[in-house]
């Protein structure tokens, strides 16, 4: 025992050895953590089911004039509006100049099969783009001061349009992906 | 203080084979026994005591209700709903666990409030204050996560307004949002990831609250005079019996409080949009937070401008954290060396007008932005008809009673047909609550600044030389103000 002592004493300690096997054994449990971190950070990310379900086919020709109907997909609001001509041509009248986020009627439409706008119909998103907050349209019977939207949360004001005329939101409600896959289905996907 | 003598001296036979390997009867002697502290400790020193007791009883009735609770966008409300009708004592627990929260916040609101007024944040205790930011935050962050639970409309939209907010911080916004989420919207994956870290943050609380004791042992408790101890024979007492006893007795009046909510008005803190199912596609027509927040929530909605680049969300996203983040720096912008606000005559006022803003922007909190502060101040509605002439933009006011509607109606009957008149009535302009909010806020950043000025121009009150000196002293005062009343 006493040999054994005496012997690592005499012995030179490698400092360059000792780093390298300090730095190469770091280095591996820091790698290891890294990869686990990857799946730990990753596995909050939407997985492949809720990617999946992020389209919906939907039959407008059901929603009544003057009113909307709304769905989720997602988990997600959306506005399907039937305008009526007067709340058309109020949102066609607009001074786009005066607006908070520019943006013309037909701008905020897409064309069905045959290339034409379908100006009666209008599908947005049914998020505030405040922060969130679902807005009140005809349905509730509340829908502002331009006759669109009212968001009771913080006071945003659409148009009928659903362009922002008013209150903190920034920016008008987002119109999604959409494509007329018949005359009276739409597909509307995230 | 971590300087003081163990004063521990084990008697059995056990206890110094014990001692030896684990002098853990040691450790809660010299800790909790005969640690010493200041004589003068008032009761405002007590919610340290009580908010022990606060975080025990949420981790065991949170620990209960997680037993008979599941954590599932189906299941959620009914598993609630059938802990207060079916499960035994269910309903006791649950509004144990939910006024718990409330009671928690208030009594860390004073925590905190009598730390700003003895300067207890100030040097040596700069990282105590530091380790109670920390866990204030992990506190919020708790009660967001479990507000969630029970999946009623404000749990969903509520928390739809909160995680909006990260998405407005720009470039990564969007993709930060959707990985809270876990997917692009609150669905039944943010439910269980909320629960479970509903269920591990309070651990994380219990374990910074140790670093938090280890902090105030290591310099020793402030007082009311924010003089240190000089002599530990004069100056301080042993904390048991003395603040045992005291925080006891303040614990017992705290669970009274708590126990008149509990059974009396178990509802009164909370919304009755809680009792309602989540629903997506209906927002409440006013969404708050619960009362804790909502400072913080009038601060948010107070930023309702553009500051260049900058668009109003974030900004308004930007000022609520840092209302908090502001009290991480404290110890360093308060420029005073004097800690009691006992000898600081000017940042004394200024102290308890921000008590006010606090209480002042959490009224704002719950109200409506757009409300009017003074309802009786308010004017009457306008009646406005839009219309369209030559392609530019007109309006037309009309004011009074049925007479004005009238006057409109025929005014829009008389315009061309392309006019494409409206009508609406418009709230005449006001002192919203909107803009009080935002005074309100500058105020709130305006008292950290002030405390910067305020430390380096004002003369403060001649201190007392020791804590000893200074309980003679008021001893002595209401003694000579006695004796002639005799």
């Amino acid at each position: 025992m006493t040999d054994q002592t005496a012997h690592s004493h005499d012995e030179a300690v490698d400092e360059d050895r000792r780093n390298f096997i300090h730095i190469a054994t770091g280095a591996v449990a820091f790698g290891g953590a890294a990869c686990f971190a990857i799946a730990a950070v990753d596995q909050w990310n939407p997985a492949a089911d809720t990617r999946a379900a992020s389209a919906l086919d939907v039959d407008i020709s059901k929603v009544p004039l003057g009113s909307e109907i709304r769905v989720l997909i997602g988990g997600k609001p959306f506005f399907i509006r039937h305008r009526t001509p007067a709340e058309i041509t109020a949102a066609e009248n607009v001074n786009i100049a005066t607006l908070r986020d520019p943006q013309t009627d037909d701008e905020r439409l897409r064309p069905m099969q045959d290339g034409k706008l379908n100006r009666a119909i209008l599908i947005t998103s049914g998020a505030c783009t405040h922060l969130g907050c679902v807005p009140v349209g005809p349905a509730q019977g509340n829908t502002g001061e331009y006759g669109g939207w009212y968001c009771p949360c913080h006071g945003s004001q659409y148009d009928t349009s659903g362009r922002i005329r008013k209150g903190p939101a920034p920016s008008n409600l987002p119109v999604p992906n959409y494509t007329y896959v018949s005359a009276t289905v739409v597909n509307i996907s995230l | 203080m971590s300087g003081h003598e163990s004063s521990y001296t084990p008697n059995t036979g056990f206890e110094k084979w014990l001692d030896k390997r684990l002098p853990i009867i040691r450790f809660a002697n010299d800790t909790a026994i005969t640690f010493p502290t200041p004589k003068n400790l008032n009761y405002w020193y007590t919610f340290g005591g009580i908010l022990a007791i606060c975080l025990v009883v949420q981790i065991l009735t949170g620990v209960i209700l997680a037993m008979h609770y599941e954590p599932n966008v189906n299941g959620a409300f009914a598993s609630v709903e059938r802990i207060m009708r079916d499960v035994p004592f269910g309903w006791l627990l649950r509004y144990i666990h939910s006024n718990g929260a409330s009671m928690f916040f208030f009594a860390v609101y004073i925590h905190m409030f009598r730390g700003l007024y003895y300067g207890s944040y100030k040097a040596p205790r700069e990282i105590l204050w530091i380790l109670g930011c920390v866990i204030f935050l992990l506190m919020i962050a708790t009660a967001f996560l479990g507000y969630m639970l029970p999946w009623g409309q404000m749990s969903y939209h509520g928390a739809n307004v909160i995680t909006s907010l990260f998405g407005a911080i720009p470039l990564i916004g969007e993709s930060l949002q959707t990985w809270i989420l876990g997917g692009p919207s609150i669905g039944n994956q943010t439910l269980q990831r909320f629960f479970s870290l509903h269920y591990l943050l309070p651990f994380m609380i219990a374990a910074v609250v140790i670093l938090h004791i280890w902090a105030l042992h290591v310099p020793g408790n402030n007082n009311p005079t924010g003089v240190e101890v000089q002599d530990v024979e004069k100056d301080t007492v042993p904390f048991h019996p003395y603040y045992t006893i005291k925080d006891g007795f303040a614990i017992v009046l705290y669970l009274i409080l708590f126990a008149a909510f509990v059974f009396y008005a178990p509802n009164a803190l909370g919304h009755a949009d809680q009792a309602i199912e989540a629903n997506p596609l209906v927002t409440p027509a006013h969404i708050v937070p619960e009362w804790y927040m909502l400072p913080f929530y009038a601060i948010l909605r107070a930023i309702t401008f553009d500051l260049g680049p900058i668009p109003a969300k974030l900004l308004g996203v930007i000022f609520m954290f840092a209302a908090i983040a502001i009290l991480f720096v404290l110890p360093w912008l308060d420029t005073s060396k004097v800690k009691s606000m006992r000898y600081r005559p000017v940042a004394r006022q200024f102290f308890f007008g921000f008590v006010v803003v606090c209480l002042l922007l959490g009224w704002c909190g719950a109200k409506a932005p757009d409300a009017a502060v003074i309802p009786a101040l308010q004017g009457e509605k306008v009646l406005v008809v839009s219309y369209t002439e030559n392609g530019q933009e007109a309006t037309s006011e009309y004011k009074g009673g049925g007479e004005a509607y009238l006057d409109a109606k025929r005014f829009m009957e008389s315009l061309p047909e392309d006019a494409n008149p409206s009508l609406a009535a418009v709230a005449a302009p006001t002192f919203q609550f909107a803009q009080l909010s935002l005074i309100l806020t500058i105020c709130y950043f305006g008292f950290f600044f002030m405390l910067f000025f305020i430390g380096l121009s004002e003369k403060p009150k001649e201190l007392p030389e020791s804590i000893h000196k200074s309980v003679l002293k008021r001893h002595k005062a209401s003694t000579a103000t006695a004796v002639p009343a005799e």
